[in-house]
């Protein structure tokens, strides 16, 4: 007789339970309670701001935004004057706190990863050296450190009339520095699409090299073709085009220089200083990752005759790059969110250009909205990058 | 949960969301909050010589914290009892917009958008004043309309910022802004030469040059007198109350002076026939109850504070170091702007 598996009839029939005992309607209960609770505070505290604002006779809403802002910026990157709205004036303060934010990243990452690879130095100096630099800028305030920075470029350096001059064109002073840049020409458009092509077909060949190295073993000038294939047919198509070069150069007039390319002493003393003081974090977070690469990886890969910086670039990089980066987006994240000390050494971040429109507007309910709203979402969004790059470096387990 | 204690939960459910919903939380009248804290809170600058700062031991005084202390004498009796909270520029509309300050003695400038979007009521200006520029002597510059291409140093959130922005558009001329939130580093930085141009009022140019600048005589303030910018104290709109006591404080101040009642002479001018006299120092029962106030309340201003000229002179006139001419600050029958109403 075959056995077949026992019929619903046969299990034992279901308890019919009251509602306000069964276990999954308590859950949903709880939770539609607590969902109404926090509903519930949230719409008090914005009735109770709405109705106070009213009784104050305070504006609310958005209007204000297609105002016009009349307060100059110093230092845009899109344009702007004082006649334009309170909206634009919002989006280059956007642009120039994701323009701190990128360089920053991008410098931390490359200055923090240097600083903990030096930590782990043999030679004692060095990694003395390291470390002191790494304590002293984790411990004391970033505040602290942005001012320093900030008087140094500023005291340091002359009036422009007595600007240094280390370059034909290029001039230091207490304003900045003062840079010569190409005009634009429309060549140049050009050159960036090739360049573009170079980058992607160099991407092409790494991948089949790679394949061809990991079937047959043999090696491919990589750098070398990818310097060529990316530089090359920009340069080539520059020099057929008959090297169209004009340059802007920055001209001592009055008071300041015009024309060529600027960076401001606050701005560059926000950069050196987030950089400064997030790099001795990332430092310290690249450490731990290549120390968390077992030993016998290390020792495997000498045996086999790799050289040390191929075993540390080859080996012991790439598995250490997972432990790396969680901790690695929350510095990103945290430099983010310090670059709003600007407000301090007066470079026009997002945050200084939203406390003057609060200033301004009386508006401050709706201006703090923005604000969060907008580092909410840059925040987001390298969190999610990072989370792609994290999941693509993951180790994937049987 | 039986039946029972899942109705009583919802009822009580129901009860608490129907108070929440009825009454939004608000400040009550600001009088009450004073005498039951039996403190003014009172809204200065960090450090502006001559208006709103603090000493070595922390002692505020100025021209504003002499309106405080004038509101403390009136409303309890006592000038001393003022709680001062320094401010930014940015700083000051959202603490008073809040609650947090009972009134902002600032050296904040009267305009339309802070009388309605920002929902204040100014008292009656106490200092008329004009935006300038201070620049230093070695820059040879003779007017303001030579600095085309310069850096200036302002305070974000200000009528200084936007007039300056004016000012360069009219005259078809570009400026570097360099903008920095707090006095000392605005200060700091023209002094060191980051910025060509310092702009701020006139009376705050006077103040910086004479208590910041590491040599007073090598900063010029240049002639032009590009804005107005009447300096009244602030209150927040919804409270008619505290805006009359605030206004006639400040009247009874210009009246005072008017009528030659000064701290040395309040006590013999107690028994002088003059109705005006009588009325003002309470001897004639009636102003004070009008506003909600002892009857002594101009009694104590002038006694513990001064009147509007004493305190000029003090803070900001010829017994301070930055000897300001009283110019438009002046009384009305000395060709000056000050006008107390009647006290009547």
């Amino acid at each position: 007789m075959a056995r077949t598996a026992p019929s619903r009839a046969q299990v034992a029939p279901v308890q019919r339970v009251a509602p306000w005992r069964d276990v999954r309607m308590r859950g949903i209960a709880a939770q539609v309670v607590t969902v109404g609770a926090v509903a519930t505070v949230v719409i008090y505290c914005a009735h109770n701001a709405i109705v106070n604002l009213e009784q104050r006779g305070i504006a609310t809403g958005f209007a204000f935004l297609r105002r016009e802002a009349a307060f100059e910026i110093s230092s845009t990157l899109i344009e702007y004057s004082p006649a334009s709205t309170y909206g634009r004036a919002l989006v280059v303060g956007i642009l120039n706190t994701l323009l701190v934010s990128f360089l920053g990243i991008v410098l931390t990452t490359i200055f923090g990863t240097l600083l903990g690879i030096a930590r782990l130095s043999s030679n004692w100096l060095v990694q003395r050296v390291t470390g002191g630099y790494i304590e002293i800028m984790r411990n004391t305030p970033l505040l602290l450190q942005l001012i320093v920075w900030w008087d140094l470029l500023r005291v340091s350096a002359p009036l422009p009339r007595e600007a240094f001059k280390p370059l034909p064109g290029v001039f230091i002073s207490n304003r900045g520095l003062n840079l010569p840049i190409p005009v634009w020409q429309p060549i140049y458009l050009w050159m960036i699409a090739v360049l573009l092509a170079g980058a992607i077909a160099t991407a092409v060949v790494a991948h089949r090299m790679h394949r061809r190295q990991e079937l047959t073993g043999k090696q491919f000038p990589l750098v070398w073709t990818g310097v060529a294939l990316i530089l090359g047919p920009p340069l080539l198509l520059f020099l057929l085009a008959g090297a169209p070069l004009e340059l802007d150069v920055p001209v001592l007039q009055g008071f300041n220089f015009v024309g060529g390319e600027s960076v401001t002493p606050e701005f560059a003393a926000l950069l050196f200083g987030l950089v400064a003081y997030t790099s001795a974090f990332a430092a310290e977070i690249v450490r731990s990752g290549i120390l968390s690469v077992s030993k016998g990886q290390t020792e495997a890969a000498s045996a086999l005759g790799l050289r040390p910086s191929w075993t540390l670039r080859l080996v012991v990089l790439p598995q250490a790059v997972r432990v790396i980066v969680p901790p690695m987006t929350s510095e990103y994240l945290s430099l983010t969110k310090n670059s709003s000390l600007a407000v301090y050494i007066g470079f026009p971040d997002f945050v200084s250009i939203a406390n003057t429109e609060a200033n301004q507007t009386g508006q401050v309910v709706e201006v703090i909205a923005i604000l969060m709203a907008v580092y909410l979402t840059i925040s987001l969004t390298i969190s999610v990058l990072m989370n792609f790059y994290n999941r693509y470096v993951a180790l994937v387990e049987r | 949960m039986t039946r029972f204690s899942m109705l009583r939960f919802g009822i009580a459910a129901c009860a608490l969301t129907a108070v929440v919903w009825s009454a939004p939380a608000s400040a009550g009248p600001t009088l009450d909050k004073i005498k039951a804290n039996g403190v003014v809170t009172c809204g200065v600058n960090t450090g502006l010589a001559g208006f709103g700062m603090p000493d070595k031991q922390g002692n505020y005084t100025g021209l504003d914290v002499d309106i405080c202390r004038a509101l403390a004498a009136a409303v309890l009796g006592d000038a001393t009892k003022v709680k001062y909270v320094p401010t930014t520029a940015q700083q000051r509309f959202p603490a008073l917009q809040s609650g947090e300050v009972d009134v902002l003695a600032r050296n904040t400038t009267w305009t339309l958008l802070r009388d309605t979007d920002l929902g204040f009521n100014f008292a009656p200006v106490t200092y008329y004043d004009g935006q300038g520029f201070m620049v230093a002597k070695k820059l040879g510059i003779k007017s303001a309309k030579e600095l085309n291409g310069a850096t200036v140093c302002v305070q974000p959130g200000t009528t200084t910022e936007l007039n300056l922005a004016d000012y360069f558009r009219t005259n078809k001329m570009t400026f570097k802004p360099l903008v920095i939130e707090k006095l000392d580093e605005v200060e700091n930085a023209f002094f060191a030469g980051r910025c060509d141009a310092y702009t701020t009022d006139r009376s705050g140019l006077a103040a910086t040059r004479v208590s910041k600048a590491p040599n007073p005589d090598d900063y010029v303030i240049l002639p032009e007198v590009i804005s107005k910018e009447p300096l009244a104290p602030a209150v927040r709109h919804g409270d008619d109350e505290w805006f009359d006591i605030v206004k006639w404080v400040v009247f009874a101040m210009f009246d005072a002076e008017e009528k030659g009642v000064t701290q040395k002479n309040v006590d013999e001018m107690l028994k002088s026939d003059d109705p005006e006299i009588k009325r003002m120092l309470g001897v004639t029962a009636g102003m004070g109850k009008a506003l909600h106030l002892d009857d002594k309340w101009a009694y104590n201003i002038i006694k513990q504070v001064g009147n509007y000229g004493e305190c000029f002179d003090r803070n900001v006139g010829k017994d301070s170091p930055l000897k300001l001419d009283r110019g438009l600050n002046a009384l009305w029958t000395n060709e000056g702007l000050m006008y107390g109403a009647p006290i009547r």
